[in-house]
């Protein structure tokens, strides 16, 4: 049991990498990576996030959306299929909780508040926390396999998007030519980077 | 000397602001530096009194290839005349057998000469087709961005057809080295200030675009089928391991013997990577020289055997690749060169001294897991080294980090 968690971290941070892999939540992975901190600030929000929403939708697919799951309520409920709703539901928690975190890290972490500006609200729109949430679905995971998951593909993200900041930063010293210079460097740098990433393509667990 | 002054100092005039040539001074500024010491010196405080910059610093990497460059000659001559049917010789076709066949030299694989002979005929095209396009590239981005052409990209364009099989079409090496060059090294500004290998960038472009010319079991010996003699295997030695179905046939294929023979460089291979030896030979002049960083090395050499110990112990019964030792690991496919050469990269590797044993450590780790539990590729250094060098980066930055906590800490009591 531990070794398929493992198996799944494993799978879900590099692997099957959100960012490098699938290219997902391009939109924060290019704009939030100017800086080291302001990235690690936006990977741990989206891990949080990701961690929180992809086992909820879970128990809200399992509980509430399949096919015979509302059978808890009353036996008459047991060929109700609410999946149609499964979107607008992912959304709908995925937007609460993102607006918990905005309160909690304007609270606690003004600083980061700051920084992240407004890509912090967009997490809400951010691919990734949709995309954990439907892979969640389309694979059939458990709820333990969906806390996994969340997990992995948040750390992979966030992996991703500080390697992404750490070059960026190093970059500074660089001469790109100008019309290269900001998003589009940042593309053909998140594509070399995604050569690199390959190595882990092709590992069976 | 004098008259080599001479003559650069008359054409310096076309080259110049306001002459016929001034779009290519880069070129004029290169074959200047590349025999005389550059004129301009530093203008602001410097303290080194030494005539090190980054044009000794390539030339010394350059030098240090050199065995390797050798090797990669009598190497892959050997393995093509070993391979090639004596009986099927007449039948040899191709502009490479007609040279041969007018030197006379013959396809004994015992005569060095006719193995060396052999072997450059399919190293140099490589080479100079690697040369004539990358620095038609480089040349290009120098005369428009105005900075200067170097030696950069002569330890780019040496590095690069030494880690190619002998049977690599040459449109591929011009479309590889066209990738590195502009998409590894020049977009970032050129030499200095790209983030990965040029040379790994480009093989692996080649690696996934056309994965049938750069692996499998054919393409290392430069032998076509026909002609080969029966029982003939192309096979590197990593192959066989990996091929192997029970543990007596990994057994049998970790032979001393096998082991000497790829420690020497006697194996089908990439070109330059098969010898450990002229590896070795190439890394005591980089240490020497300081300009390959020792802890780099060392690095790489601690993750690898932790790793494969580590391997070792756990056992497994479907993978043999478990149980290979990791003095084997050291002798099988690109690790030695790429461990020498690739991963000493002052440019794409860790710039502190910490960062370079964590850099070197990882590398290592990550090459032996990658083997060893990654069926697609069959060898993995490229690839770990790309990945090593994207983190380098921030591998850095939490040295830099940490030393500046520790500092502040101990200024503060």
């Amino acid at each position: 049991m531990l070794e398929h968690y493992l198996n799944l971290a494993v799978k879900s941070i590099f692997i099957e990498n959100m960012a490098l892999a699938f290219f997902l939540g391009m939109c924060s992975f290019l704009a939030c990576s100017k800086k080291v901190e302001t990235s690690i600030g936006l990977g741990i929000a989206v891990i949080f996030v990701q961690v929180i929403t992809v086992p909820m939708n879970n128990l809200i697919l399992n509980h509430l959306l399949k096919e015979g799951a509302l059978a808890w309520i009353s036996p008459a409920l047991k060929n109700v299929d609410l999946t149609f709703l499964s979107f607008i539901c992912y959304i709908g928690t995925i937007a609460a909780m993102v607006q918990i975190v905005e309160m909690a890290v304007d609270r606690f972490v003004p600083k980061l508040y700051a920084a992240l500006g407004v890509f912090l609200p967009l997490i809400a729109v951010n691919c990734v926390i949709l995309a954990g949430s439907l892979f969640m679905e389309q694979r059939d995971y458990q709820f333990g396999e969906s806390v996994v998951y969340g997990v992995g593909s948040g750390v992979g993200w966030a992996l991703a998007i500080v390697g992404l900041a750490a070059v960026r930063e190093k970059m500074q010293y660089s001469n790109v030519p100008p019309a290269l210079r900001g998003l589009g460097i940042t593309f053909i740098t998140a594509g070399l980077m995604s050569i690199a990433f390959m190595c882990f393509s092709g590992i069976q667990l | 000397m004098k008259f080599v002054r001479a003559i650069l100092d008359k054409q310096k005039k076309y080259f110049e602001k306001g002459g016929p040539l001034e779009k290519l001074y880069p070129l004029y500024e290169a074959s200047d530096t590349f025999v005389f010491t550059p004129g301009h010196v530093t203008k602001a405080a410097s303290h080194i009194r030494d005539a090190i910059d980054l044009k000794r610093m390539m030339i010394v990497v350059v030098i240090a290839l050199i065995p390797c460059i050798f090797w990669a000659m009598y190497n892959t001559g050997y393995q093509a005349n070993r391979a090639i049917d004596p009986a099927k010789v007449s039948e040899l076709v191709g502009w490479r057998h007609a040279i041969l066949q007018d030197l006379g030299v013959g396809y004994s694989a015992h005569n060095i000469l006719a193995c060396m002979v052999h072997g450059a005929l399919y190293f140099l095209p490589v080479l100079i087709v690697t040369f004539v396009v990358g620095g038609a590239w480089e040349v290009l981005f120098a005369c428009v961005r105005k900075h200067e052409v170097n030696e950069g990209f002569l330890v780019t364009g040496m590095l690069f057809p030494l880690v190619l099989p002998p049977t690599i079409p040459l449109w591929q090496v011009a479309l590889g080295i066209s990738f590195g060059v502009v998409f590894g090294k020049e977009v970032f500004g050129g030499t200095g200030m790209n983030f990965l290998n040029p040379a790994l960038v480009s093989r692996a472009f080649l690696f996934f675009a056309y994965p049938a010319q750069i692996s499998g079991d054919k393409v290392w010996t430069a032998v076509t089928n026909g002609q080969a003699v029966d029982g003939f295997s192309g096979a590197t030695n990593l192959a066989h391991i990996r091929m192997a179905e029970s543990a007596d046939a990994v057994n049998q294929a970790l032979t001393w013997n096998n082991w000497w023979n790829g420690f020497l460089g006697f194996e089908p291979g990439s070109m330059g990577e098969t010898s450990v030896l002229m590896c070795v030979l190439g890394a005591a002049l980089l240490i020497l020289t300081q300009v390959g960083s020792w802890r780099t090395m060392a690095g790489v050499a601690l993750g690898t055997v932790l790793m494969s110990v580590f391997f070792n112990m756990i056992g497994s019964e479907t993978n043999l690749f478990f149980r290979v030792p990791f003095w084997w690991h050291m002798v099988l496919g690109g690790w030695a060169f790429g461990t020498v050469f690739m991963a000493t990269d002052p440019v794409s590797s860790a710039f502190t001294e910490k960062g370079k044993w964590i850099y070197g450590f990882c590398i290592g780790l990550m090459v032996t897991l990658i083997r060893v539990v990654n069926p697609a590729y069959p060898e993995a250094m490229m690839l770990s080294i790309l990945f090593m060098n994207m983190f380098a980066p921030l591998i850095d930055y939490y040295v830099v980090k940490a030393n500046i906590q520790r500092r502040l800490v101990r200024n503060a009591a």
